[in-house]
């Protein structure tokens, strides 16, 4: 048994090692680093890979500066910025009145596609018809020239910006719709209605875009005769669409308001079309 | 087994170690319980508000889901965390148990050990791979039987396929424990294998065993994001097993981002709600053993 | 005699059939993630760091906050766990009043949602004791969370060995030290192996507890203190809000199985005992 008791304390040993590895790379200065060389962001998720590309090209270009980016949804980067836990905000809707406080810094568009199985005979839908149907008054595809088959609503969760740009645009009431299935990401929207040959669903432009490009089985449907892509909605014919803003208390420091200038600037339009976003008309 | 001896000829050195060894394996088994306190005095020190409104009426049925309007009816998404987590376990119980009953006794020698290792490999798989799988592969075929797709039993197959691992290898872990000899003397009093491993092997490695599934459905409880990307994500009581339902830990993972006040406290009063349940599966699992290990 | 000899057939062919069942199940997942991750794949892909939030490069920085986030939750939970489990595998009347509340409150923690911890280990590690969202953060999360299973998986190990042992302990008068050090743990090697493993592989496999403990940050860590995110949530990221990201994703955790195959391999090597069945 010599050799599996050695085995053991190899074991153990490697715990121990390990303690002194986590140990040696401990470093508290990093918690108590100058403020003015590291910035904080917060808030909507469908911002963050967008931030994340950005804060990494301007840290090269600015040796020694950090720029973290955290989610956590608007509603945090919101109410992080108003509180001062974050430098800046990440919000993919609207302000409230409350939160009026914040100067807005707008970064790029995006739009939201309603989307449907490929193999769903239907290629686009009216505003009216799209009320109808998240509201139940249409429940069939065979009312609008496709198959013979129950539409299966997709709706986005409360909270979600999403939800709020789509209700806004339509001048829905959330109690008025009773999805049949509630997806949280935009992933997982596409991935339901992927997978449901039936399914109604709206995400954003990009991620649908990105979808189809990887062989996704859903399609983008035309809105009032306009087809949903991020050319028309770089065109401003695509209507259905939102503003993806940072926000944050007036009077930020000099780092981000440096770092502000950079985002809202054309130095980053390649990387907001990477996103399958739109740049800004500036 | 008892390793309290009585210390005779012992050394100084042997006998501090002892008392170092019984001291620090008491404050590491403290630590480890007062996780549990902690979190406890957490949940409802956040749940507060929330049970002073009347939480406790909100387990009721009844009552609707709409925190912007104040409903906070709780027993769709209590019954669905129940009956996933249920099914889950019903389904993967068998297959655990077939699984180390084949691993340890049916497999060839050669497949033993491969199959040994892909249980494992799945064991570490993340949850995401498996909302990813299931999002891809069961909620599509169960969509041509009906419509979503996304549902109850999606969330319970997938959760199924994700205990099972802690199933398999922890009654496997058990059955192997089991004293060769009994198995020997099975075999000499001529009884075949199937029947000396569910007459005499399984009893003996009872309490494993028991042991094994309830951890299996204490993990399937407390399972966020698998779920949430297969079961539908709708707050209501299903009728059907193919109805989309929200279970409480998902509805925690899709509103905590934004909810405030009122509503926040009713998801960590839900989490609370998750945790009485595992406590109270904990007493029954206990009472059984301790029934059972006096025959 | 013919009777029984069916009723063996049916057990054996069921047996078979379910164990079947599960490799296929097995086999698909594992497919899956292989077939999606493995087309085109290079090692560049381990050696670079991510761009593009990870649609492109690598995912070297990932695999450095993982191995971190690892190497803090194995410092905390194996020693504790170890100790812990040394406790109540002991059956002494003494402690045993002790033990019961124990292992309630161990068994419990088991249901515990996995977003739970993640508040909880967000309230206490990065908010009360101030480090912020960190690996250190994280791993001290991960360690509470799965200490429950490393703490029972220690115990049955120890529980099932043959009371011979024990009583040949006490026949030579052992101290406990001893008879631990040089009898029990090395004999119950096997299981404790199989328990870190699978514990490890639990805390590999984490997502919600580590999305607001650990965070999101892509970028290589300096230090424990520094935000890094995981390998499960990287694949998180790409395959649910990255557009474009499912390719990476898949490769990511087409990664993440291969170092659990290894690890698993490597480990049980280690710890197997050579004239016993498989386990």
């Amino acid at each position: 048994m010599e050799w599996a008791k050695r085995a053991f304390l190899a074991f153990f040993g490697a715990a121990v090692c390990a303690a002194l590895v986590v140990l040696a790379l401990f470093q508290p200065s990093e918690i108590l680093a100058a403020p003015r060389q590291r910035l904080l962001l917060t808030g909507s998720s469908t911002i963050a890979p967008l931030a994340l590309s950005i804060a990494q090209r301007y840290e090269a270009a600015h040796i020694g500066v950090r720029i973290d980016v955290e989610t956590g949804g608007s509603s945090r980067g919101i109410a992080d910025a108003m509180r001062g836990t974050a430098d800046i905000g990440m919000a993919s809707r609207k302000l409230k009145k409350e939160e009026s406080g914040l100067v807005r810094y707008l970064i790029a568009r995006d739009g939201l596609a309603m989307i449907g199985h490929s193999s769903n005979g239907v290629v686009g839908l009216s505003r009216g018809q799209v009320i109808d149907l998240y509201t139940g008054k249409i429940t069939n595809w065979k009312t609008l020239g496709g198959s013979d088959s129950p539409v299966t609503i997709v709706n986005k969760a409360e909270g979600r910006g999403t939800l709020e740009v789509f209700l806004q645009f339509f001048g829905l009431d959330n109690r008025d719709i009773s999805p049949d299935v509630i997806i949280g990401e935009n992933a997982q929207g596409i991935k339901t209605v992927a997978a449901n040959p039936t399914a109604l669903g709206y995400v954003s432009i990009g991620a649908a875009e990105a979808a189809v490009a990887e062989g996704a089985t859903i399609k983008l449907l035309a809105l009032d005769g306009v087809p949903a892509d991020t050319t028309t909605l770089a065109q401003g014919k695509y209507k259905l669409a939102r503003d993806l803003i940072l926000v944050t208390r007036p009077g930020p420091s000099t780092l981000a308001t440096d770092f502000l200038a950079f985002a809202t600037s054309h130095a980053v339009d390649d990387l907001i079309e990477k996103n399958f976003f739109v740049p800004p008309a500036r | 087994m008892q390793w309290m001896i009585s210390l005779k000829r012992t050394s100084l050195f042997r006998r501090h170690a002892d008392r170092i060894l019984r001291w620090s394996s008491v404050g590491a088994a403290l630590i480890a319980a007062a996780m549990l306190v902690l979190i406890t005095i957490f949940l409802t020190v956040e749940a507060w508000p929330a049970l002073r409104h009347g939480a406790l009426a909100a387990l009721l049925p009844g009552e609707r889901w709409h925190p912007a309007r104040e409903a906070f009816g709780l027993f769709p998404m209590l019954l669905a965390t129940l009956l996933v987590s249920g099914l889950a376990l019903a389904l993967a119980a068998p297959l655990g148990l077939a699984a180390a009953f084949f691993q340890l006794h049916y497999a060839p020698r050669w497949l033993s050990l491969p199959f040994r290792r892909l249980v494992e490999l799945l064991a570490g798989i993340p949850s995401v791979v498996f909302g990813l799988w299931g999002l891809t592969r069961i909620v599509p075929l169960l969509a041509t039987m009906k419509p979503p797709g996304v549902s109850l039993l999606a969330a319970s197959i997938v959760l199924a396929a994700m205990i099972l691992p802690t199933v398999a290898l922890l009654t496997t872990a058990s059955i192997a424990a089991v004293p060769a000899e009994l198995w020997r003397a099975g075999r000499a009093l001529g009884l075949a294998r199937f029947r000396l491993l569910a007459t005499v092997i399984v009893p003996a490695a009872r309490k494993g065993i028991v042991a094994a599934l309830f951890l299996a459905l204490a993990r399937a409880l407390g399972e966020t994001m698998a779920v949430m990307m297969v079961a539908g994500n709708v707050v209501q009581t299903p009728a059907h097993l193919l109805d989309p339902v929200r279970t409480l830990t998902a509805n925690i993972a899709l509103e905590m981002a934004y909810a405030t006040g009122l509503h926040r406290s009713y998801l960590f009063f839900s989490g609370f709600l998750v945790l009485a349940l595992t406590l109270v599966l904990v007493l029954m699992t206990e009472r059984f053993q301790l029934r059972r290990s006096h025959s | 005699m013919t009777h029984r000899l069916s009723g063996e057939h049916i057990a054996t062919g069921l047996i078979w059939a379910l164990g079947l069942i599960v490799i296929v199940l097995l086999a698909a997942i594992v497919g899956d993630i292989l077939r999606g991750g493995f087309s085109g794949f290079d090692p560049a892909f381990l050696l670079q760091d991510p761009m593009d939030a990870g649609r492109g490069g690598g995912i070297r920085s990932v695999l450095v906050s993982t191995v971190m986030i690892l190497a803090v939750f194995l410092t905390v939970a194996a020693p504790v766990g170890l100790l812990a489990g040394i406790f109540l595998a002991d059956t002494t009347r003494r402690s045993a009043r002790l033990r019961r509340p124990i292992r309630i409150s161990l068994d419990t923690l088991a249901g515990v949602p996995s977003i739970v911890f993640g508040l909880f280990g967000n309230a206490v590690f990065a908010v009360f004791f101030g480090l912020r969202l960190s690996i250190l953060a994280g791993g001290l999360t991960l360690a509470v969370m799965v200490m429950p299973f490393l703490v029972r998986s220690v115990e049955e190990s120890l529980r099932a060995l043959p009371e011979e042992l024990v009583q040949a302990g006490a026949a030579l008068v052992l101290q406990r030290t001893t008879l631990l050090g040089r009898i029990l743990l090395p004999a119950a090697l096997p299981g404790l192996a199989s328990g870190l493993l699978l514990g490890t592989g639990r805390a590999l496999a984490e997502t919600a507890a580590l999305l607001f403990t650990s965070g999101y940050a892509l970028r290589m860590p300096q230090g424990v203190s520094d935000p890094g995110r995981s390998l499960s949530i990287h694949i998180l990221d790409l395959a649910f809000n990255v557009p474009g990201g499912t390719l990476n994703a898949y490769k990511s955790a087409a990664v993440l199985l291969v170092i659990l195959v290894s690890l698993n391999s490597a480990v049980m090597l280690l710890a197997r005992r050579r004239k016993t069945a498989v386990v």
